[in-house]
């Protein structure tokens, strides 16, 4: 078996959830990724949109911001903000949005905005961003986020976008159609949503970790599927290509300066 | 109607202590530039506007020209924390900072609607968060045909739009290229604008039969400043500069640090030492 980081794993696992068919709302970091490995990989047409407005774009580096170069020029088109929102994710022409946060509660709400309380913050974060319109205009939502336990709490400190709310049909009550959050990739495993609680449960566990380092690096009492199956360790290929795109972008970065 | 000013001049005769300014620029285009001079004319009690406040917001704030932040996503972009934004909020230094934070969408649709002359923005956002509760600004209203319940914000209306573009012509028409952002709603939207473009030309080039032009009796000032959005890029031009983002961290992290870079680079220089990250002319596509 190739050796590998958990971090690897993690964005390997987000990028094998996707499909050639899917259209992608991408945010910067992980899910940029994990989003172009799938497009580098099993889903060589894939349609990423970046919410600077680059439609169907195919960057041979990974961006920096939103809004690279990059990200324009191999782009099929690229169009304003106020027509990205809401011609394309208001509009419901989105599959798959990507999320991730400081802090995720284990009905998958996100908070991106502060820690303590709004008025007197302890650490002011950026803010929300698209994550409250991308959270619920979005036909299903993958949250990339590493475990840890202050940033898998009990209770938010502010919820920027939400996920299942309080459960059960709780998202639905509030007028919402979208999916919200159906898969939580982590560093340590796979989560979906109960089908009837709509908690986060754990499915699939990555290889070599335990339930106990799961339990360990959350702030709640982590549920787990009846079947919990083993995530497939990365394959060569998946980690070649990941750790080229990776090589590629830091020359690239560098270059520039 | 367009006029041709040098940077200082056109800064002088827009912007007034206590405006409301949008400087805009979604990662791209971001005028640099026209914020140092800002700051150098000492504006003091601005509200800034700015769906992504990123460095030159970071350094008005920690100059003390900023009393109120308008915005919805406030980092460094793959980099991290906006020191000098976090400290305005967390410490209140220089001096309190007063926050009216949206989302995106809502941003983008209120620039829409000042752009449109309407009073409100209306969207199907803000469901279920706690944005609403601590800005008073978020409504809702229902649809009259549907009964769908929506968002509602107000409009945007600056006071002043500052940008920066590519090209202008020696009328003042202005053109855009590569990421838009909110530019063009942002310039409609404000009472008076100034735009500083990479290079003054007789006439703009061939382009698409829809490439984006604000025409000169929509703009105010427009000035040449070559290289004026370093760090971020000109498509065509010059590449954003990653690195400096990523330096921006260390410097900005400490208020001594953050000062003497100041002073040094903004406080004691003119625009004119932007040329050296300027390209003349357009280049094709890297």
């Amino acid at each position: 078996m190739a050796d590998f980081k958990p971090n690897e794993m993690m964005t390997i696992a987000a990028a094998r959830a996707l499909k050639n068919d899917d259209v992608c709302f991408v945010g910067i970091g992980q899910p940029s990724a994990a989003c172009n490995l799938a497009r580098l990989t099993h889903a060589p047409n894939i349609t990423l949109i970046y919410e600077s407005g680059t439609l169907a774009t195919k960057p041979n580096i990974l961006p920096l911001s939103i809004g690279d170069g990059e990200l324009c020029e191999t782009a099929i088109t690229t169009v304003s903000v106020p027509e990205m929102f809401r011609y394309w994710l208001q509009g419901g022409r989105i599959k798959v949005g990507f999320l991730g946060g400081a802090q995720i509660d284990k009905y998958a709400n996100l908070n991106t905005t502060v820690v303590g309380p709004y008025d007197k913050p302890k650490v002011r974060l950026p803010g929300g961003g698209g994550a409250p319109e991308i959270a619920t205009s979005c036909g299903e939502i993958f949250i990339i986020m590493a475990q840890g336990k202050r940033s898998f709490v009990d209770k938010l400190d502010f919820v920027t976008s939400i996920g299942h709310v309080s459960g059960g049909d709780s998202r639905a009550k509030l007028g919402v159609k979208t999916k919200g959050p159906t898969k939580l990739i982590t560093d340590l495993a796979l989560f979906e949503p109960d089908p009837n609680t709509k908690e986060m449960t754990v499915v699939s566990i990555h290889s070599g970790v335990t339930r106990e380092q799961i339990q360990e690096n959350s702030g709640w009492p982590v549920k787990f599927a009846v079947k919990v199956a083993e995530t497939p360790p990365p394959t060569q290929r998946e980690l070649d290509v990941l750790r080229e795109l990776h090589a590629r972008t830091n020359r690239a970065h560098a270059e520039a300066a | 109607m367009a006029r041709i000013s040098p940077l200082a001049e056109a800064i002088k005769s827009a912007v007034r202590d206590g405006d409301t300014v949008a400087l805009e620029g979604f990662t791209h285009l971001i005028p640099h530039a026209a914020g140092h001079e800002i700051i150098r004319q000492g504006r003091k009690g601005l509200t800034l506007i700015r769906m992504t406040p990123d460095l030159i917001y970071d350094q008005l704030i920690g100059m003390g020209c900023v009393s109120k932040l308008v915005f919805s996503w406030g980092g460094n972009p793959g980099v991290g924390s906006l020191h000098r934004l976090r400290d305005a909020i967390e410490n209140g230094w220089p001096h309190k900072l007063e926050l009216e934070e949206h989302s995106h969408a809502a941003m983008a649709n209120a620039y829409e609607a000042g752009a449109a002359g309407l009073p409100c923005a209306i969207f199907r956002g803000y469901i279920g968060g706690d944005l609403p509760k601590v800005n008073s600004k978020i409504k809702r209203v229902t649809c009259p045909f549907t009964g769908e319940e929506l968002a509602a914000i107000p409009a945007h209306r600056p006071d002043v739009a500052v940008i920066h573009a590519q090209r202008a012509d020696k009328a003042g028409n202005v053109m855009i290229e590569g990421v838009l952002g909110v530019q063009k709603e942002a310039v409609l939207a404000s009472k008076r604008s100034v735009v500083t473009v990479e290079e003054i030309v007789d006439e703009l080039p061939e382009r698409s039969l829809n490439a984006v032009v604000l025409p000169y009796w929509t703009v105010g000032h427009v000035v040449e400043v070559p290289g004026g959005a370093f760090p971020s890029y000109a498509q065509g031009y010059y590449p954003r500069n990653n690195n400096f983002y990523k330096e921006w961290d260390a410097i900005s992290r400490e208020r001594d640090s953050f000062l003497s870079w100041m002073k040094e680079n903004v406080l004691a220089k003119g625009p004119e030492v932007f040329a050296r990250y300027g390209r003349k002319h357009r280049v094709a596509a890297e």
